[in-house]
C-alpha cells in the first residue's frame, strides 16, 4: 500500500478519524487475543480461595509460584505423580529427531523435484502434496498394527518414526517451491564447470536454503510438539507425549480440581513453541507465505 | 573413450548420474506411497469387513456404511462438522481479511500487532481447548465474572448446553486460525501494484472503494487456499473438541474424528471406525483433489 500521506485525499481531520478508527479497532482486536493467555497466566499464579472468589480477570495477590512447581514435578498424571517433567522430556525426545530428519529428507527430494524435471516429476509431487492434506483418522488403524508389527508400538521410537513420514510431504513441498525460484541459471553455471547432483546441492543450494531451512523446522517443531492424535492412539503410560499428559491431567477425576496446576500445566506444554514463535515468527510468515502459499 | 570397455564404464557412471534424482525422490516417495496409499487402501478395505476389536479380512460388502449412516451419534457428527466447518471458515477469512486490511494502513506496531494476532496458532488445540474450557466454565468463568459485577441475569453457559456446544469450539477455533489467516492476507497484500492504487487514487477513488474494487478482489488466490487449509484443518479437527467440550454434553458437540476415534479405540468397532475414516477421507478429497489438480495444472502452463 502507498504511503496514505502522499496521496490526495488524505488529509487533516479526515485522516485523523480514520487513524483512531483503525486503532480502536486493532487495539480492541489485541485485547481479545491475549484475553485468554492473560487469564491463564493470572489463575496459574492464584491459589484456589483466590480462584474460588471467581474474580477471573483480576490480577493475583501476589506472585504465587507454587502451583508452577506442582504441575512441572509433582501433579498426578494418571497412577504416576511426577509432574509434566517427563512427559516434556518425552515430547523434546520426540521433536528433535523427527524435525531434522524430516527437514533433511524433505530439503534433498524438494531439490531433485525442482531442479531435475525427469518424467513424471509432477505426478510423484502432486502424489506426495496429498499427503500433507490427509485426515489421519485414515492411517491410525494400520498405523497402529504396523508399529506393533516393527516392535516399536507405546514408544517414542515410535511417534518419532510417524512424525518424520508424515512430515516428508510437508517439507518436500517447502522445499520444492522454495527451490523452483531459485535462477535456473545458477544451477547451468555449476553444471558447465562439472558440478554434480551432490556438488550443486551442497555449494549452491544449501548456502541459499536458510529461509527456508527455518520455516520448515518451525513449521515441523509445532506441528510434532502440539500434535494429539498420533500421541493418543500409539502410546500410553510413561511413554505419552506432553499434550496427551496435559489432557490426562486437566480431565482427570479427583475430588478437588486445582485450576491453578492445570493452567500452569497448560503454559508449560504450549511454552516451547510460544517461545520459537516470538524469537522467529517474522521469519516463519515471511517464508510460508513464499513458498507455500502460492502453491 | 578409446576402447568400447571404457566407453561402457562411463555410460553407466553417465547414466547413474542422470538418475540421481530419481533414486533420491525414489525412498521418501515409496514411503509415502506406502504409509499413504497403502494405508488409505488397507483402511478401506476394513471398512469393508465385520472387524471389531482386531481387523478381519472377511468382506462383507457396505454394511458398516449402511449402519454408519444410520447411526443417529455419527450424523449428529458430520452435522456438526457442517455447522463447525461452515462457521469457522467464514469467521476465520472474515476477521483475519479485516485485519490485515487495518494492519496495511502504515501501522507503526505493526510487528508487534501481528505477533499478538498469530500467537494463538503456535499453540497446541489441547492448550487453547484447556484455556477457554476455563474461561466458558459458567461457575468461574465468564458467567460468574459478570455476575459479580451486578449483572445478575448475565448468562453464558454455552460449554454446559446441549444445544450450543459446537459453537464454543467455533469460537475458540477462530481465535486460534484468524490470525494465521490474517498473516496470509497482509502479505498478499504486501504484493498488489503500487502504482495501480495511485492511479486510482488520483481519479479521485475513496480508499474504500479501492479496496473492494481492485485490491480484495486481486486476492482472490488467498482466499481460496485459505478456504482450502481452513476446509481441511475443520474436517481434521479433533483435540480441540477433546480437550474443551470432550463431545459433550452427551455427544452434542463431537465431530467425525472424535466419533472415528471413539469407535476405532474405545467401542472395539474397527469396521465402523475406519468406515468413517473413509468419509472423511472422501469429504477432503472432494476439496483438496479439485485444488491441487487446478493448482499444478496452472504452473504447468504458466
Amino acid at each position: 500500500m502507498a504511503e496514505p500521506q502522499t496521496l490526495p485525499g488524505a488529509n487533516g481531520k479526515r485522516y485523523l478519524l480514520g487513524r483512531l478508527f483503525i486503532w480502536t479497532l486493532l487495539l480492541a482486536a489485541a485485547v481479545l487475543y491475549l484475553g485468554p493467555i492473560y487469564v491463564v497466566l493470572s489463575t496459574s499464579l492464584k491459589d484456589l480461595a483466590e480462584i474460588r472468589a471467581g474474580a477471573l480477570l483480576d490480577l493475583p495477590h501476589e506472585l504465587n509460584f507454587t502451583a508452577w512447581r506442582e504441575a512441572w514435578s509433582s501433579a498426578c498424571i494418571g497412577v504416576r505423580c511426577e509432574g509434566l517433567r517427563p512427559y516434556f522430556l518425552n515430547s523434546v525426545i520426540m521433536s528433535v529427531p523427527s524435525v531434522v530428519i524430516s527437514t533433511l529428507i524433505g530439503a534433498l527430494s524438494g531439490y531433485a523435484l525442482s531442479l531435475f524435471r525427469f518424467r513424471g516429476a509432477n505426478i510423484i509431487f502432486a502424489l506426495m502434496l496429498f499427503g500433507c492434506f490427509i485426515p489421519f483418522q485414515i492411517v491410525i488403524l494400520p498405523m497402529a498394527q504396523t508399529l506393533g508389527f516393527l516392535g516399536i508400538a507405546n514408544s517414542i521410537t515410535g511417534l518419532i518414526v510417524v512424525h518424520t513420514i508424515y512430515g516428508i510431504s510437508f517439507t518436500t513441498l517447502f522445499f520444492r517451491n522454495y527451490y523452483v525460484s531459485v535462477p535456473q541459471e545458477l544451477v547451468r553455471a555449476a553444471t558447465m564447470d562439472g558440478a554434480g547432483f551432490f556438488r550443486i546441492f551442497w555449494h549452491i543450494m544449501l548456502p541459499l536454503s536458510v529461509p527456508i531451512i527455518v520455516v520448515s523446522v518451525i513449521w515441523q517443531f509445532t506441528q510434532v510438539w502440539n500434535e494429539f492424535l498420533f500421541g493418543a492412539s500409539f502410546t500410553s503410560g510413561g511413554a505419552q507425549p506432553v499434550t496427551v499428559a496435559l489432557n490426562n491431567l486437566i480431565n482427570s477425576t479427583t475430588s478437588v480440581k486445582q485450576y491453578n496446576v492445570d493452567m500452569a500445566a497448560a503454559l508449560i506444554a504450549a511454552a516451547p513453541t510460544l517461545v520459537v514463535y516470538i524469537i522467529a515468527g517474522r521469519f516463519f510468515v515471511r517464508g510460508l507465505t513464499a513458498g507455500a502459499v502460492k502453491g | 573413450m578409446s576402447n568400447p570397455q571404457q566407453r561402457k564404464q562411463m555410460s553407466v557412471l553417465d547414466r547413474l548420474q542422470r538418475y540421481l534424482p530419481q533414486l533420491v525422490v525414489g525412498p521418501p516417495f515409496l514411503l509415502i506411497v506406502f504409509f499413504v496409499y497403502g494405508f488409505i487402501a488397507w483402511t478401506g478395505f476394513i471398512s469393508l469387513t465385520n472387524s471389531r476389536m482386531l481387523p478381519t479380512f472377511d468382506f462383507q460388502g457396505i454394511q458398516q456404511y449402511v449402519r454408519l449412516l444410520a447411526m443417529d451419534r455419527w450424523n449428529v457428527a458430520f452435522h456438526n462438522l457442517l455447522i463447525f466447518g461452515s462457521l469457522y471458515i467464514l469467521f476465520s477469512i472474515t476477521i483475519g481479511c479485516v485485519l490485515a486490511v487495518l494492519l496495511d494502513q502504515r501501522i507503526r506496531a505493526e510487528g508487534a500487532l501481528r505477533t499478538i494476532y498469530l500467537y494463538p496458532m503456535a499453540i497446541s488445540f489441547i492448550v487453547t481447548g484447556t484455556a477457554w474450557k476455563w474461561i466458558l466454565n459458567p461457575s468461574l468463568g465468564i458467567e460468574s465474572y459478570m455476575q459479580q459485577l451486578g449483572w445478575e441475569s448475565f448468562q453464558f453457559d454455552w460449554i454446559v448446553n446441549r444445544d450450543m456446544a459446537i459453537y464454543v469450539v467455533v469460537l475458540a477455533a477462530v481465535w486460534q486460525a484468524s490470525g494465521f489467516v490474517m498473516a496470509l492476507f497482509l502479505s498478499a497484500l504486501r504484493t498488489v501494484d503500487e502504482d495501480i492504487i495511485r492511479a486510482a487514487h488520483l481519479d479521485g477513488a475513496s480508499t474504500t472503494r479501492i479496496y473492494f474494487g481492485i485490491i480484495l478482489p486481486s486476492l482472490r488466490p488467498v482466499f481460496l487456499s485459505a478456504f482450502v487449509i481452513l476446509a481441511h484443518l475443520s474436517i481434521k479437527s479433533f483435540d480441540l473438541v477433546v480437550a474443551l467440550t470432550n463431545g459433550g454434553p452427551g455427544y452434542s458437540s463431537t465431530l467425525p474424528a472424535n466419533f472415528m476415534y471413539e469407535m476405532a479405540f474405545r467401542r472395539n468397532q474397527i469396521g465402523l471406525g475406519a468406515a468413517s475414516a473413509m468419509m472423511m477421507l472422501a469429504t477432503v478429497a472432494a476439496i483438496i483433489v479439485p485444488y491441487l489438480y487446478s493448482e499444478l495444472r496452472a504452473k504447468h502452463h504458466g
